[in-house]
């Protein structure tokens, strides 16, 4: 059957029309970030150079894609249209008359929309897997870092195991389908989710110990939320219904955070061992702080500088290794359309057809790379205060 | 100097141990046991016959005793026929003792791969030698260049050449092998059709340049721009410092205080960088050779987990572990020897 095409310029014009909400919310976020630029602190000097307003432009850009999915897609990602099977950039669907912009892959599905959807699936798991990296990373390293002795040895041992361990090996090991039949998986995240309360917890009680009209709406508010939280996502149990995470992704979820935590702790104890022979630790022991107020309260916001910069590449390695997960086809399901397994999928098919693999490459390099220039950006201005 | 090295390879042996544990607690999960008796058996096994396969073979022992016995410290049983009461081998593609003996790791024995149908120790060493090569290549063609980009862009620093050069490598460091793989894929072999989109032919027919290409390329990308801004910040630092400027008052020319003053002390933290690369490298060799279909380490590694054939899993882990923490204690006890300033307590 004859089938139409888009030409080139079709393409880009429909592509760019497609995303009209994300220039539309870029265009906001630009103006209101220029307007008021001197009064945004460190993100306002990230649009002093090129090469920050390249990696704020680039990460919210996929930011806005992930929210905006819905909207932007012109297909159901999983969809299949048979005709469509194997069609090139621009083909138009013959019953819709809505071309497939980046052409149909292998089982005839929207790449176009596949890498629309994508987005949503890296840019939820890998910022959450990173942030939990950083608390159970900065939990293990304050204390390794501050007391040194048996407690560093022992953690530095842990993490060096984890560490030495081939992350793919790693993977094939604690992301198998097998693995959701034991409670391991449970068991690890309900170790891991612990993490951020306790570190909540913590952070408040040093601080508001003597003002109990503080602590206690702040430590209610923690452990209720994190009570909460932690019902949804370890126990899949929880009661409103609201939070709920399927067995897969919190394998995915538990296995990313697993392999990133020790990287966080080793930068956090190299941190506080270099910040706590300065004067102001050696003033707060003094006044008789607690160790636990003296590592929350003065070191912690010291090392902020570095370790913003390092979470914006962890995101990137994070993003990276889910790509490795898709790539393996761990984990996610064989018809997922993140990013990794769309490139899985299309490379094994390279010689006959080019096409499928070009746009989830594309989007996942793009991404990393704007969170590099990210952190490079703020690397630079945390360097010239 | 010794007792560091010495507790080292204390510390390192410890963790190969954990390691070891830790992957064969996980091998041995009961639904991994159940994957490994439906690829050894009929596919039409009920469920009595898994278990009595798992049973026969010995899966079904205490978890202790069979870690002893892959170690080599607990006696390993010889197979008995009920029937007949003669010691039949468990895999007949192995050999084993007819009679109890310690055969395990620390004698040498790295057990029966079920997936290749061969003792682990030949099937497990090939690989490493042809992933070895892939190494070399990778290296020989990483170390230089990454080191080239860091010196020229690390010289001037905030010229137009640094800046070029540094977005550069955050380029290719934001670009793992599998994107950058298949970039490289479309490029040379389905556009220009210059180079061969797949290494097997290199394990039967020898390594060309077309085949080896683009595996060696893929490789080698990712790492070229750590490697580069590591060495410019190397550079940087070094070419503020007071004998550099000495250098340059007393009237050396620019390329000669850079070749013969700055370059000997600029390329000492790379090199523990590039040391360490090496964890690295053994989750892109992985990721290459599955893609370009060599069958190397990493290929031995995917297929071993795909099925998880236990003892090649073990021998695995084992050899890269030891890559991992031999490396490092390499690259410190490198950094004591380059660096007079360290000294090694």
């Amino acid at each position: 059957m004859q089938m139409d095409y888009l030409g080139i310029t079709g393409i880009v014009l429909g592509v760019l029309k497609q995303f009209w909400p994300v220039w539309l919310a870029l265009a906001l976020v630009l103006v209101a970030s220029f307007t008021f630029k001197k009064r945004l602190g460190l993100y306002g000097h990230l649009f002093d150079s090129g090469v920050g307003i390249a990696g704020v432009m680039i990460c919210l850009f996929w930011l806005f894609t992930a929210m905006f999915a819905a909207v932007i897609v012109t297909f159901d990602p999983l969809a299949q249209v048979a005709i469509m099977k194997d069609a090139l950039p621009g083909a138009i669907d013959p019953q819709s008359g809505v071309a497939y912009l980046f052409g149909g892959d292998r089982l005839a599905r929207d790449i176009f929309s596949r890498m629309v959807y994508g987005s949503r699936i890296v840019l939820i798991i890998a910022p959450a897997a990173t942030a939990f990296a950083l608390m159970v990373g900065t939990t293990l390293g304050l204390p390794a870092g501050y007391y040194g002795g048996r407690i560093d040895s022992v953690l530095s041992f842990l993490a060096n195991l984890v560490l030495a361990f081939p992350v793919i090996l790693l993977f094939y090991l604690l992301v198998t389908p097998g693995i959701m039949d034991t409670p391991i998986p449970y068991a690890l995240a309900a170790v891991f989710f612990l993490f951020p309360i306790v570190f909540f917890a913590v952070l408040f009680f040093t601080r508001f110990k003597t003002r109990p009209e503080r602590l206690y709406p702040l430590l209610g508010l923690t452990l209720v939320l994190g009570a909460w939280i932690y019902a949804g996502l370890v126990f899949d149990a929880d009661p409103l219904g609201l939070i709920s995470i399927s067995p897969n992704q919190l394998n995915i979820f538990v296995a990313v955070v697993f392999a990133s935590s020790p990287g966080v702790f080793r930068i956090v104890r190299g941190l506080v061992m270099d910040i706590k022979t300065r004067d102001y630790v050696a003033a707060a022991q003094t006044r008789g702080e607690t160790p636990w107020y003296i590592m929350l309260w003065e070191i912690l916001p010291n090392a902020r500088g570095p370790l913003i910069v390092d979470a914006c590449l962890r995101i990137g390695y994070t993003t990276i290794l889910l790509g490795t997960l898709g790539y393996f086809g761990l984990g996610l399901a064989p018809e997922s359309p993140d990013w990794g397994t769309s490139i899985k999928e299309a490379s094994r098919l390279l010689r006959a057809q080019i096409h499928p693999a070009l746009p989830p490459t594309i989007a996942l390099m793009s991404f990393v790379l704007g969170l590099n220039l990210l952190a490079d950006a703020l690397r630079e201005q945390s360097m010239k205060d | 100097m010794l007792s560091f090295i010495l507790r080292r390879l204390g510390i390192m042996a410890l963790t190969m141990f954990a390691l070891t544990v830790v992957v064969f607690f996980l091998v041995n999960l009961e639904p991994n046991l159940k994957k490994l008796a439906i690829t050894q058996t009929e596919s039409r096994a009920t469920a009595e016959q898994l278990e009595s396969w798992l049973e026969r073979n010995g899966y079904r022992q205490n978890f202790f005793v069979r870690y002893g016995q892959w170690l080599g410290v607990v006696p390993k049983q010889p197979n008995i026929d009920a029937a007949t009461g003669q010691a039949i081998p468990r895999f007949r593609f192995c050999d084993e003792p007819s009679e109890p003996a310690y055969s395990g790791l620390l004698q040498g024995e790295f057990g029966c791969s079920t997936k290749f149908r061969v003792p682990v120790a030949e099937r497990l060493f090939p690989a490493l030698g042809a992933t070895g090569i892939l190494m070399f290549w990778v290296m020989a063609v990483m170390v230089p260049i990454s080191l080239l980009i860091g010196v020229l862009a690390g010289m001037r620093e905030g010229s137009r050449t640094d800046r070029t050069l540094s977005m550069a490598s955050i380029t290719t460091t934001a670009t793992p092998e599998y994107v950058s793989g298949v970039i490289f894929t479309v490029i040379f072999a389905s556009w220009l059709g210059w180079l061969n989109g797949s290494a097997a032919t290199a394990t039967n027919q020898g390594i060309t340049f077309s085949n080896f290409t683009l595996p060696v390329m893929t490789m080698a990308i990712y790492g070229i721009g750590y490697i580069a801004r590591m060495t410019r910040a190397s550079m940087v630092e070094v070419m503020t410092q007071q004998y550099i400027r000495t250098a340059r008052l007393k009237g050396l020319s620019f390329s000669s205080v850079v070749i013969k003053h700055a370059l000997r002390n600029a390329l000492i933290a790379p090199f523990t960088v590039i040391m360490l690369q090496f964890p690295w490298l053994l989750t892109g060799v992985v990721i290459v050779e599955t893609m370009f279909r060599y069958q190397g380490f990493g290929y031995a590694l995917v297929e071993g987990a795909a099925n998880n054939d236990i003892d090649l899993l073990l021998g695995c882990s084992l050899v890269s572990v030891f890559v991992v923490l031999f490396t490092q204690l390499i690259s410190d006890i490198g950094y004591a020897y380059l660096n007079p300033r360290i000294r090694v307590q």
